[in-house]
């Protein structure tokens, strides 16, 4: 598929979003939106200790209280095997998901979801939670990564055999898993090194935080069918985990996502959506249920904290001649941190010739991890990037100058396997260079880092429908939750497809039962791979829209071309007519052949990976240990951005999230393992009076597997915001900081201790 | 023929690169197995492929040429 030439008429406008009157004026419907009559309101019981024993549980006495329609615990779920599932692109152990929405022997974490009630109001399912009682054997329990991976560490799971390992260990542990990533001979890399840098690192764990919480009303009828709405990335994804869990049929389940205050990974997975189905199931009548902020904090995946081993060689030259990572990752209660795209994400952005990545998957007394935006690559790119910028100091090169000289380009191969085709890496190091605030000056105590980011980007199954209105105005359904402006993107490019004008489309988000097939929005596929789809579908309306207007001329359709959205002879030899517009042609559908409707499904292959660079100037207070973003400009390949504005806001909220990753966030635990700050007062993410104005500047190498070049942008912009932010910390003060976040406690400790 | 990743080569008693005659990705993994028995519902429940540097995550009958590079690697998911 070659990159279009021609002049886009729609392709990198910045026409206004369709959404956004809704959000404006408040009339979009979020998941706890909806009420049904005879709606109950069913609310979860959850684990106050961070790992015990469930001895019993005695529901009798919230059974018996009047109002309450339904009490249930884990006995009420389907006993599932061990097994990875493929969801989509993803892998699933349901055994695992289960005994994650309801806990089995043991609860492995503080907020652990243990039984979950229904009833006729907020207060009485409340009461009825209290008169649960569970018997608890409290047992020792681990957060800590490294100390979870000790052979003493209190173990989760006895079954848990460390995967990865040849041959696999007789005695189960806390290591879920081991990956490795290697080329070359290490020793003799680092023998040619003139200097190495070798650094230990941590990050913490940090929640997706989402503005809105979890939120799903379910309704299921006598003869077993279910309806669920609710809050996710992923309607299919729903509707698969729920008759998974549940034993249900995929057909007797619909799912309607609601619009989505935020998802940004952490709403790929399920928590009420299947106790929800289960309560209706059990009273016969829908229910509501929705989380508070403090069990969004307690109970949902949060990203993994790690500790990571970083070490790389150079010449003097600047050519890195060996690196090596060692990535500890947290999963949670269960396993499957995203160690392994970490560890393939690790040294992605260069060519080094020779380097080791081994990571660990490891299980600790947590919320199991969630995906959040390019899972694993932010925490690795933390140690990475920091530690090249190290080795330019070291070296005395201009760290720019360093990434430079080992940067990927095409025809490089990837650090974890394949060579890469077209990618905008270099660009987005040339436009940094490029840019003013790279050489702009600095005052006392004002630092500038720089760092680069990574992530694969996915392609995968979408379905897409264009229904064409007898007005001539356009419906497009597609099957993926607008998190990040796809609604604009997608009708963006059906209008370009159509040569009709923007505002005559208009785009819904499909159910279950009203698209087909379509994988979760995440991976930053929605425009790429969805996108695809959409042309598609617009190419086969098109096909029919020159069908149809070759039975009205009495032509061959070969005869007819389709261009700025109106049907014309192809040639002097098809004879003249006047053209005929979509307009005419929808007029007049019912005589030539009935309504135009086009469709297309397809499993998008040729995902363009995506590159970022990000510049950061701090300002530190020496004295309070504070620092202060004073400008900050973020750097990538979009490939094509077909809404440039969509595309600004991915890169500045990514870049956002990832300050508040190396400035604040961090989850406060109790030596019992309660967490202590369940809540965005104690729990600080960035506000707007934070952060100055964040400058995206998109770098734009098209990607030859899509139809106008896109890549997908929302993942990369969290990856380099840590180490940038660290190296202009050290290159205000000259303390290095290994440690996140980067808070003024921390950083003041540092600044005592002489860095 | 390219493993990468760790996890695979546990079949593969730690072989990382293998030579196999095969014209698409299916008769590819069909002859992985027959060589390492179990490898193959492996490699399609975890792996994706890439054929000469194009990824393709539910590969099947995708076409190999005597001379295309072909890599396994994870799937991959995403936020």
């Amino acid at each position: 598929m070659a990159t279009e030439v021609k002049e886009l008429k729609w392709i990198g406008k910045r026409p206004i979003r369709p959404d956004g009157v809704d959000k404006v004026t408040g009339r979009a419907k979020f998941g706890a939106d909806l009420t049904l009559p005879g709606m109950l309101v069913g609310k979860v019981l959850r684990s106050p200790h961070a790992h015990a024993r469930i001895k019993s549980i005695d529901t009798t006495k919230a059974r018996a209280l009047a109002g309450v329609k339904a009490v249930v615990t884990s006995a009420d779920l389907p006993e599932l095997a061990s097994e990875w599932v493929p969801a989509g692109e993803l892998q699933i152990n349901f055994r695992d998901l289960s005994s994650n929405i309801l806990a089995r022997q043991k609860v492995f974490y503080d907020g652990h979801a243990v039984a979950a009630v229904a009833a006729t109001s907020a207060a009485l399912a409340k009461q009825a939670l209290a008169l649960i009682e569970v018997d608890y054997e409290v047992l020792p329990h681990v957060i800590d990564v490294v100390a979870a991976m000790q052979p003493e560490a209190p173990l989760l799971h006895d079954d848990l055999f460390t995967e990865g390992v040849t041959p696999t260990p007789e005695t189960p542990s806390n290591i879920a898993k081991r990956v490795e990533f290697a080329r070359g001979d290490l020793e003799a890399g680092f023998a040619q090194a003139d200097a190495v840098v070798e650094r230990d690192y941590t990050t913490k764990p940090v929640h997706q935080g989402y503005i809105e919480p979890h939120a799903v009303v379910a309704s299921t009828s006598e003869d077993g069918q279910s309806e669920v709405w609710c809050s996710t990335q992923g309607q299919f994804s729903v509707r698969f985990y729920i008759a998974k869990l549940l034993s249900m049929e995929i057909s007797q389940i619909r799912v309607t996502p609601s619009e989505i205050g935020g998802g940004f990974g952490g709403k790929t997975t399920v928590y009420l959506e299947p106790l929800a189905v289960l309560l209706s199931r059990q009273t016969g009548r829908p229910v509501k249920m929705v989380m508070t902020r403090a069990e969004v904090f307690r109970a949902t995946g949060p990203t993994s904290g790690a500790a990571l081993s970083v070490k790389i060689g150079a010449t003097k030259d600047g050519t890195v001649t060996a690196a090596e990572a060692t990535l500890r990752y947290q999963a949670g209660a269960f396993p499957g941190s995203p160690v392994q795209p970490g560890a393939m994400c690790a040294f992605a952005p260069y060519a080094f010739e020779t380097f080791k990545v081994v990571g660990y998957d490891v299980v600790v007394n947590r919320p199991k991890v969630a995906a959040y935006r390019a899972p694993g690559s932010p925490i690795a790119a933390f140690g990475v990037e920091s530690a090249l910028d190290e080795l330019a100091k070291r070296l005395e090169i201009d760290p720019l100058a360093l990434r430079e000289k080992n940067a990927a380009r095409e025809g490089t191969h990837a650090a974890y396997g394949p060579r890469y085709g077209p990618i905008g890496f270099v660009e987005t190091l040339q436009a940094v260079r490029e840019h003013p605030h790279y050489q702009a000056p600095l005052g006392p105590n004002q630092g500038r880092g720089i760092a680069s980011g990574f992530w694969f980007n996915i392609g995968g199954e979408s379905c897409a429908m264009l229904n064409v209105a007898e007005d001539g105005t356009v419906v497009v359904v597609s099957g993926n939750p607008d998190i990040g402006g796809s609604r604009a993107s997608l009708a963006m490019m059906a209008a370009e497809v159509l040569g009709i004008d923007f505002e005559r489309v208009r785009i819904i988000v499909g159910d279950t039962s009203t698209i087909g097939y379509t994988f979760l929005t995440g991976g930053s596929r929605v425009t790429f791979a969805t996108g695809m789809a959409v042309v598609q579908a617009a190419e086969d309306v098109v096909r029919q829209l020159r069908e149809r207007a070759a039975k009205v001329w009495e032509i061959s359709a070969d005869a007819v071309i389709w261009e700025d959205g109106q049907a014309h002879p192809a040639g002097a030899n098809a004879g003249e007519f006047e053209p005929l517009s979509l307009r005419d042609i929808a007029a007049e559908a019912g005589k030539t052949g009935g309504p135009i409707c086009g469709n297309a499904s397809l499993n998008a292959q040729g995902a363009g990976p995506g590159f970022g660079t990000h510049i950061c100037d701090v300002e530190v207070d020496k004295e309070t240990g504070r620092v202060t973003i004073l400008r900050y400009t973020a750097v990538q390949d979009a490939g094509r951005a077909v809404h440039p504005s969509y595309v600004e806001g991915q890169l500045q909220g990514g870049a956002a999230q990832g300050i508040g990753w190396a400035l604040n966030e961090e989850y406060v635990y109790d030596e019992d393992g309660r967490l202590q700050n369940p809540g965005f007062l104690d729990y600080r993410v960035p506000v707007a009076s934070d952060l100055p104005m964040i400058e995206a500047v998109i770098v734009e190498v098209p990607n030859p597997n899509h139809p106008y070049g896109v890549r997908g942008v929302g993942e990369v912009p969290i990856v380099p915001p840590m180490a940038a932010v660290a190296n202009a910390i050290e290159n205000a003060i000259g303390v290095r900081m290994c440690d996140l976040p980067m808070s003024p406690p921390r950083l003041l400790a540092a600044i005592d201790n002489g860095g | 023929m390219v493993l990468v990743g760790g996890l695979s080569q546990d079949f593969t008693a730690g072989e990382s690169q293998i030579e196999v005659q095969a014209d698409n990705v299916r008769r590819l993994i069909e002859a992985l197995d027959r060589r390492f028995p179990g490898l193959g519902a492996e490699l399609e429940a975890k792996m994706a492929v890439a054929i000469d540097g194009e990824i393709y995550q539910d590969p099947y009958l995708e076409p190999i040429d005597a001379d295309s590079e072909v890599f396994f690697l994870p799937k991959i998911g995403g936020g």
